[in-house]
């Protein structure tokens, strides 16, 4: 029988499926490497969906209006090329910060409210900012967008009509991030956030703030959105109110589902199929692509209702 | 060690605590009883800071908490159980008491330290269990009842409580399990001050070094088991005359 501290070691180590996983990951380079766009698209909505994981998944907190940071770290990340320099990486960091204290200070309304009024809230807040990134043309372009720079490379490495350099950017900074989330989930902390998941009204009862557990757990995922968003930014060279979009707020809740959310995996897994499936589906009917969308995610949560990695989960554990 | 002035509660015009004064010295064993609706879970609410009252005071160890949050009475050493399980069902025991034991210590804020990392709260936590013959690595849901009622005062414990309010935690275990829930209870520390809501009257005159009768929202009267056992006020309302002539 396993001791104690092995109960924990076991959850945090590091299984072989993860590195096959990442090793599988850079696959694109030289299996489809006239996709590479594709896939740092992918890559960059997978650390949107990550983001929205360590909330949703493993808090509790359902939002529509995650896109609001991710919105803010484009912006950063595109009035900086525009105005100040094109250097990427202290751009990265900066994006992530202002949404990290933009998180911080919605976090104070969000960690109130739960359920249907938490929902609410969420997509009001995306709303509002979205509507002032629309009015504050002068500074974001307004419904034009914000254009007319060009962040040419990455530690020396040249962003290319070919998109490798776009490509081994976001997934570097997706692996980067990922090993902070995963850190986070299996540390203290991250036990008190599965705590809050499991049973918020119990948690004061062991003399758990959960408050400001949520408070911080919103504001790590807003680094992280926010992150995304400058990713996107960088690997474009552009930024239009769609990055700040109820619609990019839906997409990746729907992407989350689609994976399966509390499972760190579920968000990028779940980006990969929706990003590939969306590509196929416009391919093939671009008038009506959304309906096949609908019927995978009407297919999915009613016979995988924990998301498809919740369904192979379930099916290794009957396998064992 | 925990006492109260003047505490009062209502919910429009049904007053459920009316001018309630305890006085609770370190380490007696309290009993809490009263027929149903007479206040005993609000009173535990109102004390753990789950209710706020209307009037009135709460004292831990001399220091007033009538303001402070739930979450903030337990760090001061108020600790309770509750009478439906309220666990968390994916979570396995251990990791469950280790969350309460990190809280204490102040390190459930760290988020890039591993849990492994943290091996003195583990064995505490372990220790916990162990003492208490709750099977440690199992998901809680998949625990028996008798086991999570079990757990529900591990976690309790995992605090280091000064006062433990324990709201009936035989509630529906079955006789024979009982017996193993209250031998635990039995073992805990004599420096521990303890008040438990309980029906069962054996049980009752068996821990509680005092006993205190609420009867709609009010006290009605406190004193060791012997006094209440002669009580008329208690016969009446509560216990029965039948049962105490035997």
């Amino acid at each position: 029988m396993e001791n104690a501290n092995q109960h924990f070691r076991r959850k945090v180590r590091l299984h072989p499926l993860e590195i096959v996983f990442w090793l599988c990951t850079l696959l694109p380079f030289v299996v489809t490497p006239n996709y590479l766009s594709l896939a740092s698209q992918i890559a960059i909505t997978a650390l949107f969906a990550l983001s929205l994981d360590l909330i949703l998944g493993y808090a509790g907190i359902v939002s529509l209006g995650h896109a609001a940071f991710f919105g803010v770290g484009a912006y950063t990340a595109g009035l900086i090329a525009k105005h100040y320099w094109l250097e990427p990486l202290s751009s990265l960091v900066i994006a992530g910060a202002l949404a990290g204290l933009v998180g911080y200070a919605t976090s104070h309304i969000i960690v109130r409210f739960r359920h249907l009024a938490l929902i609410m809230l969420t997509m009001g807040l995306g709303l509002l900012l979205h509507e002032a990134a629309n009015s504050a043309s002068m500074l974001t372009g307004g419904a034009d967008g914000l254009q007319g720079f060009k962040v040419p490379s990455v530690l020396g490495f040249k962003f290319d009509m070919f998109g490798r350099a776009a490509y081994a950017y976001a997934l570097a900074v997706l692996f980067v991030c990922f090993l902070v989330a995963r850190r986070v989930i299996h540390s203290p902390f991250g036990l008190a956030l599965r705590g809050i998941r499991e049973n918020a009204t119990r948690m004061p009862a062991i003399g758990a703030p959960s408050r400001a557990h949520l408070r911080k757990a919103y504001t790590i995922a807003a680094v992280l959105a926010g992150i995304a968003g400058a990713l996107l930014t960088h690997t474009t060279s552009t930024v239009s109110l769609e990055t700040l979009s109820f619609g990019r707020s839906a997409d990746v809740l729907v992407i989350l589902i689609l994976g399966g959310a509390g499972r760190l995996y579920g968000g990028i897994i779940g980006a990969i199929i929706y990003m590939v499936a969306r590509d196929q589906f416009s391919g093939a009917n671009p008038q009506y692509w959304y309906f096949w969308i609908g019927l995978l995610l009407v297919a999915v949560v009613m016979f995988l209702p924990n998301g498809i990695l919740g369904g192979i989960g379930a099916l290794y554990k009957k396998s064992k | 060690m925990l006492s109260t002035k003047n505490l009062n509660k209502s919910f429009g015009s049904l007053v459920v605590a009316q001018d309630i004064a305890l006085e609770l010295p370190q380490g007696r064993r309290y009993a809490l009883i009263g027929p149903n609706g007479a206040g005993k879970t609000t009173l535990m609410n109102l004390l753990t800071g789950m209710l706020a009252p209307d009037s009135g005071q709460v004292f831990l160890g001399g220091e007033e908490i009538t303001r402070l949050r739930p979450d903030a009475r337990v760090k001061k050493g108020l600790a309770r159980t509750f009478q439906i399980n309220t666990l968390f069902p994916q979570l396995s025991a251990l990791e469950t008491v280790t969350l309460a034991v990190l809280e204490r210590e102040g390190h459930a804020h760290n988020w890039w330290r591993g849990l492994p990392r943290f091996g003195a709260a583990i064995d505490e936590a372990h220790a916990i269990l162990d003492s208490l013959k709750v099977p440690p690595t199992r998901e809680t849901k998949e625990l028996a009842y008798g086991q999570q009622r079990l757990l529900e005062i591990a976690l309790a414990l995992a605090t280091r409580p000064k006062v433990l309010l324990l709201d009936e935690p035989a509630a529906g275990v079955p006789k024979d399990e009982s017996a193993v829930l209250f031998d635990a209870i039995d073992g805990l520390s004599r420096e521990l001050t303890i008040l438990f809501i309980e029906h069962d009257m054996d049980v009752v005159f068996r821990f509680a070094s005092r006993i205190i009768v609420m009867v709609g929202g009010r006290i009605l009267v406190e004193g060791p088991p012997e006094e209440i056992a002669r009580d008329e006020r208690v016969r009446e309302v509560y216990l029965g005359k039948t049962r105490l002539a035997a």
